[in-house]
């Protein structure tokens, strides 16, 4: 970030102790923020039943065991959970990518009449909501209830996003705009051959913030699906973590319930969380310019 | 030459800029649908809602609701936990960032820097489901936290049961969560300092703590300062997914908040026009403290949401 331009001078041993220090407290902070994955992880490849008897940090796997995993990935309900997640992610993600995009491109142009209008009504609904109950009513009016565009429509746009694109859309020099037009381009080719090209970083952004969206979202679902078949990953993360139920994973196990039931929410957590860790690192890089994007004023 | 009237001004506006227009057409269906139209659905928390009358046909109901919420036993309890989680969170959960991204700052050696950076972003993303899976976990009578207290020669408990421990518990996971996501503004910020201010520091002795203490931090201040206006223009909005999760009847006492009793009364016990009273009271309060906010964060600074 900042570059120190006092090396030149000779570190005192204040600041050693300084270097010291931050070094450590900065230690601690990965391991605690560390440990508590690495724990699931050591347990869910542990062995059941020394699971269930060991008290105390894990430091290490006890015993090795990958008959969870097996449970996990056998179970039917994990299963449904995951393509269902998998359908509201890409769908959710393209819709709420489009919507954002061309929302933003509205509320980025200059000169028509209506742009204060739009552009208060989408900012408006950042600072008041009707509140759960007429939302909730209104999208059972709407026919949505206990179908998959539940997950899809009400929640599609984030204003917030929007914002955040927009001020990514305005950035770009509005020369590149004029020129285009000249050439007798209309906002169509504009938005999807200049502006979007020269936005992708934001547009990574986007993908990452309602992709994870999507994926974590439940609370929508659990209000608004009462068929079991249209449950996304977390609903039924819900019922193993949150509810404790595992029951339909260790019937047809031999082994003590109690034992594998700990081992089992282990294995879940690891295989509901794979994924986001894969694609975390790549997007990581844009992170930062995309929340800075964010806090700039207009 | 006539003025055109409104009308036909706005009719050549449509032609000039028709396929903004068109491109406009989601976002107004989006808003109307899903804002607007239950915008205009709360105004039930004046009517005698029944989902078979509808919104027009049902009975008016005046304040009704409203008065029934103040005069609610448990009024006085769930405006309480509100207002006490959302001040413990500003007030453990909003300097931990900082803090962070001032240490994570001074470091020298850049691959470490950006080892901490990333491993600290991480549970940001992680599901809050997994997340309150593991706080319930770790926090169980026989879960590692418990461990470590029963090493130390404390006594084991459930600790999500005890409802001196639950906001403990809510706060402290909040920053375990999101201290990392949350520094990254501040790191930002950081990078604006001009390094000159370094260098003049050097110059006059000062050493590493005092050009953090000197420098650094009010370097970063209007940062700070924005954040600070802007979260507590939030102090009544205490959401409710993570406590639904973690909470039980046990520890309502402490763990109750607005949110979560117009979750219950609406959605658990369908007392629609009830719970949407709640809802609106809570709605305009935070609508008044966040434009309050906004409007003193403009005044101070360059930063402010619109």
């Amino acid at each position: 970030m900042v570059k120190k331009t006092s090396n030149a001078i000779k570190r005192t041993p204040g600041e050693w102790a300084f270097d010291i220090i931050n070094t450590i407290i900065l230690v601690l902070i990965i391991v605690v923020t560390l440990y508590p994955f690495i724990y699931v992880l050591f347990a869910s490849i542990s062995n059941p039943s020394m699971i269930a008897s060991h008290t105390g940090l894990l430091l290490w796997p006890i015993g090795f065991d990958l008959s969870s995993y097996s449970a996990v990935l056998e179970n039917p309900n994990i299963l449904m959970g995951y393509k269902n997640t998998i359908f509201y992610v890409l769908v959710g993600t393209s819709v709420s990518l489009l919507m954002t995009i061309l929302t933003a491109y509205v509320l980025s142009r200059k000169g028509y009449m209506l742009k204060r209008f739009l552009t208060f009504m989408a900012v408006f609904t950042m600072f008041f909501s009707g509140g759960l109950i007429p939302f909730y009513l209104q999208v059972n009016r709407l026919g949505l209830a206990d179908t998959r565009w539940a997950l899809i429509f009400p929640a599609a746009m984030s204003t917030y996003n929007v914002i955040v694109m927009r001020t990514a859309f305005s950035s770009i020099p509005d020369s590149l705009e004029e020129s285009a037009r000249i050439d007798g381009a209309q906002d169509f080719t504009i938005l999807f051959h200049i502006v979007l090209p020269l936005s992708l970083p934001t547009v990574a952004i986007m993908v990452l913030f309602y992709g994870v969206g999507q994926w974590n979202s439940w609370f929508n679902a659990m209000v608004f699906l009462r068929d079991r078949n249209l449950y996304p990953l977390q609903l039924i993360l819900r019922e193993i973590l949150i509810l404790s139920d595992t029951s339909d994973m260790v019937t047809n196990m031999v082994v003590d319930r109690e034992m594998i039931g700990e081992t089992i929410k282990y294995a879940t957590i690891i295989i509901t969380t794979v994924p986001i860790l894969l694609v975390y690192p790549f997007l990581q890089k844009y992170f930062v310019k995309g929340m800075m994007i964010g806090a700039v004023k207009e | 030459m006539k003025k055109d009237s409104f009308i036909n001004r706005l009719g050549k506006d449509l032609k000039k800029f028709k396929y903004v227009y068109i491109m406009a057409i989601p976002m107004v269906v989006y808003y109307v649908l899903f804002s607007y139209m239950p915008m205009y659905g709360a105004i039930i928390a004046f009517k005698h809602f029944s989902p078979g009358l509808g919104i027009w046909k049902s009975e008016w109901a005046g304040t009704f609701y409203f008065k029934m919420f103040f005069q609610d036993v448990y009024f006085s309890r769930i405006l309480r936990n509100t207002v006490l989680i959302s001040f413990k969170n500003l007030l453990f959960g909003f300097p931990a960032p900082i803090i962070l991204a001032l240490l994570i700052n001074e470091v020298r050696n850049n691959a470490f820097k950006k080892t901490v950076q990333t491993i600290s972003y991480l549970p940001h993303f992680v599901s809050i489901m997994v997340i309150c899976g593991l706080i319930i976990d770790f926090t169980a009578r026989d879960g590692a936290i418990n461990d470590v207290i029963a090493f130390f020669g404390g006594s084991r408990q459930t600790m999500l049961l005890n409802p001196k421990l639950f906001q403990p518990v809510y706060i402290i996971s909040g920053i375990w969560q999101e201290i990392g996501w949350g520094s990254i503004i501040y790191l930002g910020a950081l990078t604006a300092i001009d390094p000159q201010l370094y260098e003049a520091a050097s110059i006059d002795g000062a050493g590493r703590f005092r050009k953090m203490a000197h420098v650094t931090l009010p370097g970063i201040m209007p940062t700070i300062i924005i954040m600070l206006i802007l979260r507590i223009g939030s102090i009544m909005n205490v959401g409710h997914e993570k406590i639904i999760l973690l909470y039980n009847a046990t520890v309502y006492e402490t763990a109750d908040v607005i949110s979560t009793y117009a979750y219950r009364k609406g959605l658990l016990e369908m007392n629609y026009s009830y719970s949407t009273a709640i809802g609106l009271f809570n709605s305009i309060i935070n609508f008044i403290l966040v434009i309050g906010s906004n409007t003193i964060s403009r005044k101070w600074g360059e930063t402010s949401l619109w």
